[in-house]
């Protein structure tokens, strides 16, 4: 029951402690502090009817006593001292009237993910810390998940409080501009803990898909604490949506299945309906739309077709040509050619893969050479299509795919020699 | 875990009568903070079951049943739908909600059935593979 408490009130409780000491790593110690003496009292005294005020007045009574042990703050003590005192008093007693402080709240919560999103820690940093500020977890957790050793997750911690501490990063939301340039950092840590959890499947750690569903959870909540930022929604929808399909994507036995072959009366329809929901919020704060809004929408296509014939492979393809200008890249024009060939014929796909074939990024892509086999046996052109199932072959690195790219090699050579199938 | 809580009926909610607006303020404040948390998934509230409907069923018979139903406890006036970690974490949850009532009430909490999303033992190899298909992005998923 503490753990549940914990968990609802943790991130809550190290934001407001965070803002008092301007520094993270204090406040989390703080938080962690009171934890404990909630595990020691609350078994006999009881939950409290009000834990996260019991929590909070627990930490800053602490918070107030660091500060006093602190001789070099003794000149400014008697004042902060006696602030601090009477906001421990005034909030316990506010938060017996509910929502009080909840602007408050809100703007610690969103300065505590600026924070933990910050620039100047490294990606794995960042998830370490977001994970556990915000989402509540536990050091063994984050590393059950991530398959790490616990010790390597608490050591990225601690450096990662040291070296905000070191770098001086102020306890604020970035204005302006620099929200603006701060936004994808912390987005992309999300989607990273999405994409951590939806590349796994269980037989493994329980933890591994439920990153997937922290991930979620860790975008609802920014989604309501940014409500103005277009982008925000976009990610919230994109994660929507692709979790929708997270029960259809591999046989029982862990293979995978791809999209057009899933069996989409199994797709989460209230996933679909949130991820749309999400989506039409996005549009509705901006026409233009940021990379993860388009995928979105192009997530959004295949959600809303109830058979795969039914996918609206043009929309897709525009949309895969705004998100190329968008992010430039080789492999998005790749998805634009499979694309643009479910539309308008494997013919018009072959022109753009033919372009991309010079690429030096996708000069050892598997993919490329097989998409390729794939039109060009549509083309009715076995011959040429079984070299590239073979180039596709020898390129691609998992045992399983080489497996399957040879026996469509093989097959193409069945059918030059029987002659054209078709 | 997704969670269906489930906000029992009385002899006020049969009745049809609303509740009044301070309840609905503190439901609405409760409401925000659970979408404010990530917890809510969806959540309704039912009409009194004077304008519900049951199908009874026996062997091949199909009989309508027009409401009111009579063993009002056994009733819902509203539900909700939550994602959460824990049993222990929608119990905290639901302490939190404004009693729905004015006297004696009950909310239930239960957890909604998940097929096995996720199938047994994925190979190192498989995950490699999958993380492949990932880059290729939507398109192949």
């Amino acid at each position: 029951m503490i753990e549940a408490v914990w968990r609802i009130e943790s991130a809550r409780l190290i934001a407001g402690l965070a803002r008092m000491m301007r520094d993270v790593g204090s406040a989390e110690e703080l938080a962690q502090d009171a934890l404990v003496a909630a595990l020691e009292q609350w078994p006999e005294s009881g939950v409290p009817r009000n834990p996260g005020a019991w929590l909070m007045a627990v930490a800053k009574r602490r918070a107030i006593d660091l500060i006093r042990r602190n001789e070099r703050f003794e000149h400014k003590l008697g004042e902060l001292g006696r602030e601090l005192e009477s906001e421990v008093e005034v909030e316990v007693e506010a938060s017996d009237h509910g929502a009080a402080l909840h602007d408050h709240i809100e703007d610690d919560l969103l300065r505590l993910v600026f924070v933990a999103c910050h620039p100047v820690l490294s990606t794995e940093a960042r998830v370490a810390l977001t994970l556990r500020l915000l989402g509540g977890l536990t050091t063994d957790e984050i590393a059950r998940a991530f398959l790490v050793p616990e010790a390597t997750v608490a050591q990225r911690i601690v450096r990662a409080k040291r070296t905000l501490a070191k770098e001086r990063v102020p306890f604020e939301v970035p204005e302006a501009d620099e929200r603006v340039a701060r936004l994808p950092s912390v987005l992309e840590v999300v989607y990273l803990v999405f994409n951590e959890g939806y590349s796994a499947t269980a037989g493994q750690d329980w933890l591994r898909p439920a990153l997937c569903e922290e991930a979620l959870r860790l975008g609802r909540i920014l989604a309501e604490l940014m409500p103005q930022e277009s982008e925000v929604h976009g990610l919230v929808a994109l994660m929507e949506i692709q979790a929708s399909r997270l029960r259809t994507r591999t046989t029982p036995s862990g293979e995978p299945i791809l999209l057009l072959d899933q069996d989409r009366a199994r797709w989460d329809q209230l996933l679909i309906r949130r991820g749309l929901a999400a989506l039409e919020r996005a549009s509705a704060l901006d026409v233009m739309f940021g990379p993860y809004a388009l995928q979105a929408a192009i997530a959004a296509c295949h959600a809303r077709a109830r058979t795969p014939e039914e996918t609206d492979w043009g929309r897709i393809a525009a949309l895969y040509a705004i998100l190329g200008r968008c992010t430039p890249s080789p492999v998005i024009e790749l998805n634009r050619a499979v694309a643009l060939s479910m539309a308008f014929g494997p013919d018009i796909g072959l022109d753009l893969v033919d372009e991309l074939a010079s690429e030096p990024a996708l000069r050892t892509y598997h993919l490329l050479p097989s998409v390729r086999g794939d039109l060009l046996v549509k083309l009715g052109r076995a011959d040429e299509a079984r070299s590239e199932f073979e180039r596709a072959a020898s390129l691609t690195r998992s045992e399983r795919e080489r497996t399957l790219l040879a026996a469509r090699a093989a097959e193409c050579a069945d059918r030059s020699t029987t002659g054209p199938s078709s | 875990m997704r969670c269906m809580i489930m906000i029992k009926a009385d002899d006020a909610t049969e009745a049809g009568v609303l509740p009044s607006e301070e309840l609905l303020t503190a439901m609405g404040a409760y409401n925000e903070e659970l979408v404010k948390a990530g917890v809510m998934l969806a959540g309704e509230g039912l009409h009194p079951s004077s304008k519900g409907v049951r199908v009874r069923f026996s062997a091949t018979e199909r009989t309508v049943v027009d409401g009111p139903f009579t063993e009002t406890k056994e009733l819902i006036a509203g539900f909700w739908l939550w994602q959460v970690r824990s049993m222990d974490e929608a119990i905290e949850w639901v302490k939190r909600c404004p009693n729905p009532t004015q006297g004696e009430s009950e909310i239930e909490i239960r957890p909604v059935f998940e097929p096995d999303d996720f199938g047994p033992a994925f190979t190192p190899e498989l995950r490699e593979q999958e993380a492949r298909l990932r880059a290729q992005s939507a398109e192949t998923r």
